[in-house]
């Protein structure tokens, strides 16, 4: 039993390392990415600068030598920030798309297989939470800690709206793939359900995963962004979104501080069409349908 | 052409780029199709059989490609070399001379669209001016002689069942009263009580419109039950061409024998034989009888040279240097 | 029971629980929450002015009820929903004394107005075009398109409207930044009129027009091949069928029915990501309304736009869903 768990995990290893074979539209994603997961995990250790705390060198300094991006109208150096801000966002997404793409998946596959009145349950609470629009009640939630709120808590209510989703999806893969006769075959010879989830379904889902992992991240990203823009999130904490709060609070547009604004936003176009890229080459090679099987 | 032949089919060679090669799906194949008869061709599953219909009929799609060969037909009086035709051309022989009845008629019918919308299309494509009661009309008729009502037509694919279904591209493909009918594997997933009204059905068409009919299917009791003539093939390659009783009652090539063999028959309790082996690949095939590996009969001859096709009866040739006798 | 019956029940069901449990969590949530709006309120009036005791305790009382914070949770709870059911939700705060209804009357029009138009407008292109993709797909636009919806679609609608709002009314100042009206524009029934809301309409409804385009797109142009690979697809060119027949109506009509519900799915996506568009423009809508709600701290507009956010959303959601069957025949008829 064990081995053959063993053998699924090199089964679902190998899978991934055969997705990122040679493909100019994945190296490129991958490449940015890259960079900007070293500017937000490696560089803040060295940061002359504390990642709060205004006043910390002159104000609005356009792009020179010393301050290579420029500084805020707060007293920041931009670069610096910068890289604090995607620290945060960073891992920011990936909880949210950890937590929200492992109980998504978790909930599809155990709706999906087990079917009955437990899929029935699962699925009818993921549709009511996809009908709800999250972005409203994530507003009030905000608003209600006053600017305050925890980057952890907006984490969690992420999460909370987020795994429906992917649950939506494992679920009606889980289901196609139960129709093969393979799946029926695996469970006659009494591996039981877990072993067959895991030794048979997951790799072949380890793409759309992947795929949706990223996706998320983006998404989560995006939205903080967001409801840091209109002044709701996290306000002392330096993300992609609360860099372009600030900056609008300020002015920068309009008094010529053009480097302001215009790093998170060229920052968070960048990542999000290089995110997006990788996820899309993921998907492409991920095909469910007849022609691979 | 002469007058007992509607199709000759000479010295046919295609093959499907693959990354691996080129795949000989239909090697050297030469035969012809009478008026008025129902033709079976026999064969295990990548035999070619099916890459042969499309051929016949004119689908010819990348990675699919014709490297030599003629399809000789006879459209009203002239002789139509289909290989050499302009593609334009060949549609227009499609559903008029020539029609195509396709594996499974679970999908193949166009789910948005109702039954009798589709009939018309047909209509529409070949240009006939004909008003919308006429169309109709016809369908009606058509569709009566197949045993559907008339509430078939204003249904939507997923309100008939699968019997329902096929009949519905029978009538499609014979509407227009096509001198050949190709199908390939009319019953797929059908049961067996159904199967056999469609093949009744079959049967009773043919008999009414005396076209010619050529039906692929793996399945030697359907070849049994209705055709005239057969055609086996094995690996690209045809190995028997002879009159269904003939080849049943008679078999001469040992290929043919272990297909029949392998049929299970009411009151025989003995073990089927099941076909030791599978069939060469034809990325790069041997150089002899194909058949060699797995030929209870073969002799150094057959591995080396190909034997090929002879009539070595009236109206019964083989492919074989060893055939039974 | 016929199955477009069956349909039509279900659907209206899952309506009514998911604003139910919708509206539910929004009168949660403020009260499971560290902090105490009264309290907050009261303190904002202590420290710019001095209260006696009694004064203190009469105010307390009255915002007390100003906010349906008095009584058991339960009674709560009961007065909420019978309020929502109304459809009233009491005096704004930051706009004293007009009623929260009648900010989100004033408002609503030019939320829907621009979401509904612009939504509507992307879809019907973008599937055009991602169809058109498909067919061309040999030519060069085709993929230009393409990595060019690539380009477009992650980035959000707020993102897009910085872009433009830097390019368009900063740099080449072409555009207004102040979305709606002019200040001090009478509007009345004519082509100026409407000409003017265009103008100062243009940009909000841009940022989210080019990124939803994106989308229908892209998801177009999947479903197409998808669906080249159709038996009946196949089957309809063994026919011999004419390509723009087999386009039409096999391709296109079949991925019509997905891109439908993709709609109905996606519209409380595209409403959340015009909120934040809307305020960066100051556009007269709900988001604007939802920014000067958060900003004053004003409870009652708050839980008023937001109920009506959820009820909007659901509503429009609910009418796609029952237009589906329409177009699709399997939900028209039931299967044999």
């Amino acid at each position: 039993m064990s081995i053959k768990i063993l053998k699924s995990l090199k089964d679902n290893l190998y899978t991934l390392k055969s997705l990122v074979a040679g493909d100019a539209k994945l190296i490129v994603g991958l490449a940015i990415l890259i960079i900007f997961l070293v500017m937000g995990f490696v560089l803040p250790s060295f940061s002359p600068y504390k990642s709060k705390g205004w006043s910390q060198v002159t104000r609005d300094v356009p792009p020179c030598w010393e301050h290579p991006l420029g500084t805020t109208s707060t007293g920041q150096d931009l670069f610096w920030l910068l890289t604090f801000a995607l620290q945060n966002s960073l891992i920011l997404g990936m909880v949210v798309a950890s937590v929200g793409t492992f109980v998504g998946v978790v909930v599809g596959l155990v709706a999906g297989y087990r079917g009955g009145y437990l899929d029935g349950l699962l699925s009818s609470l993921s549709d009511i939470f996809i009908a709800i629009p999250s972005f409203p009640i994530l507003i009030l939630l905000a608003a209600l800690f006053l600017g305050r709120i925890h980057i952890l808590m907006l984490a969690a209510v992420f999460c909370l709206f987020n795994w429906p989703w992917a649950a939506k999806q494992t679920r009606s893969m889980a289901l196609s793939i139960r129709e093969r006769t393979f799946i029926d075959s695996a469970s006659f010879s009494g591996i039981g359900m877990i072993g067959t989830i895991f030794g048979e379904v997951m790799p072949l889902m380890i793409p759309w995963i992947l795929a949706n992992f990223v996706n998320t991240v983006l998404v989560a990203i995006g939205a903080e962004a967001g409801l840091a823009t209109i002044g709701v999130s996290s306000l002392e904490e330096a993300t992609l979104g609360t860099m372009i709060y600030w900056a609008l609070r300020y002015q920068a547009m309009f008094r010529g501080h053009w480097w302001w604004i215009t790093v998170p936003v060229g920052v968070i176009v960048i990542l999000f069409i290089a995110l997006f890229l990788i996820s899309l080459v993921v998907s492409e090679r991920f095909v469910l349908g007849k022609d691979r099987r | 052409m002469s007058k007992d032949q509607i199709l000759r089919v000479e010295d046919l060679v295609a093959y499907y780029k693959t990354e691996k090669g080129d795949v000989k799906a239909v090697d050297n194949v030469n035969f012809f199709l009478k008026p008025d008869e129902i033709v079976g061709i026999a064969g295990e599953s990548g035999c070619g059989k099916s890459t042969l219909l499309n051929i016949l009929y004119g689908f010819v799609e990348s990675p699919l490609k014709v490297l030599s060969g003629h399809v000789l037909m006879d459209v009203d009086g002239d002789e139509i070399d289909i290989i050499h035709k302009d593609k334009n051309e060949i549609e227009k022989l499609w559903w008029k001379h020539v029609s195509y009845m396709p594996q499974s008629s679970m999908g193949v019918l166009n789910p948005v669209i109702k039954i009798e919308d589709q009939f018309i299309e047909i209509f529409d494509k070949l240009d006939e001016n004909l008003a919308k009661n006429e169309i109709r009309r016809k369908v009606e008729e058509n569709l009566n002689v197949l045993g559907l009502p008339r509430e078939v037509l204003s249904s939507y694919p997923h309100q008939l069942s699968g019997g329902m279904r096929q009949r519905v591209v029978i009538a499609m493909a014979t509407i227009q009263n096509p001198r050949i009918v190709y199908t390939d594997e009319p019953t797929t997933a059908l049961d067996i009580v159904v199967q056999r009204g469609i093949l009744q059905t079959i049967t009773k068409l043919q008999e009414q419109t005396k076209n010619t009919f050529v039906i692929v299917t793996h399945d030697m009791g359907m070849h049994y039950q209705i055709t005239d003539r057969m055609i086996i093939m094995y690996a690209g390659k045809v190995v028997e061409i002879g009159e269904t009783e003939n080849i049943f009652r008679k078999p001469l090539h040992p290929y043919t024998l272990l297909l029949i063999e392998s049929l299970p028959r009411l009151g025989d309790r003995s073990e089927r034989k099941s076909i030791k082996g599978s069939p060469p690949s034809l990325l790069n095939p041997p150089k002899g009888c194909r058949f060699y590996p797995r030929c209870p009969y073969a002799t150094r001859e057959c591995a080396e040279k190909e034997p090929p096709l002879t009539e070595i009866q009236r109206n019964h040739h083989i492919s074989c240097f060893r055939p039974l006798r | 029971m016929r199955p477009i019956v069956k349909y039509v029940i279900t659907r209206m069901t899952s309506y009514f629980i998911t604003i139910f449990i919708g509206i539910t969590i929004c009168f949660l949530m403020p009260r499971f929450v560290p902090l105490d709006p009264v309290t907050i309120m009261l303190s904002r009036i202590k420290s710019v002015a001095r209260i006696n005791p009694e004064a203190y305790q009469a105010m307390r009382e009255t915002f007390l009820e100003i906010f349906g914070l008095k009584g058991t949770l339960q009674e709560q709870y009961f007065n909420f929903i019978r309020r929502a059911i109304i459809g009233d939700f009491g005096i704004s705060l930051a706009a004293y004394p007009s009623k929260v209804n009648f900010l989100i009357a004033i408002a609503l029009p030019w939320t829907i107005g621009l979401l509904a138009t612009v939504s509507f407008i992307a879809w019907i292109f973008g599937n055009i075009i991602g169809l058109l993709a498909v067919y061309y797909k040999d030519k060069k636009i085709s993929s230009a398109l393409q990595w060019l919806s690539i380009a477009v679609y992650p980035i959000p609608y707020y993102i897009i409207a910085l872009i433009l709002i830097y390019v368009f009314c900063f740099w080449l100042r072409l555009f207004p930044l102040m979305g709606g009206l002019p200040i001090g524009f009478k509007l009345s029934l004519d082509f100026r009129s409407v000409l003017t809301i265009i103008y100062y309409s243009f940009l909000p409804g841009l940022s989210i027009f080019v990124v939803s385009l994106g989308w229908w797109m892209l998801s177009m142009r999947a479903l197409s091949i998808n669906l080249s690979k159709e038996d009946f697809v196949r089957f309809a060119k063994m026919k011999g069928l004419r390509g723009r027949v087999i386009l039409i109506r096999y391709i296109f009509r079949n991925a019509l029915l997905p891109q439908v519900t993709s709609l109905a799915m996606g519209l409380g996506t595209i409403f959340s990501g015009s909120l934040v568009t809307e305020s960066l423009f100051s556009y007269p809508g709900i988001g604007q309304l939802f920014y000067l709600a958060i900003s004053e701290n004003d409870v009652n507009l708050t839980m008023g736009v937001v109920t009506l956010s959820i009820i909007a959303v659901s509503t429009s959601a609910l009418v796609i869903d029952l237009i589906y069957p329409l177009i699709d025949p399997r939900i028209r008829y039931g299967g044999r």
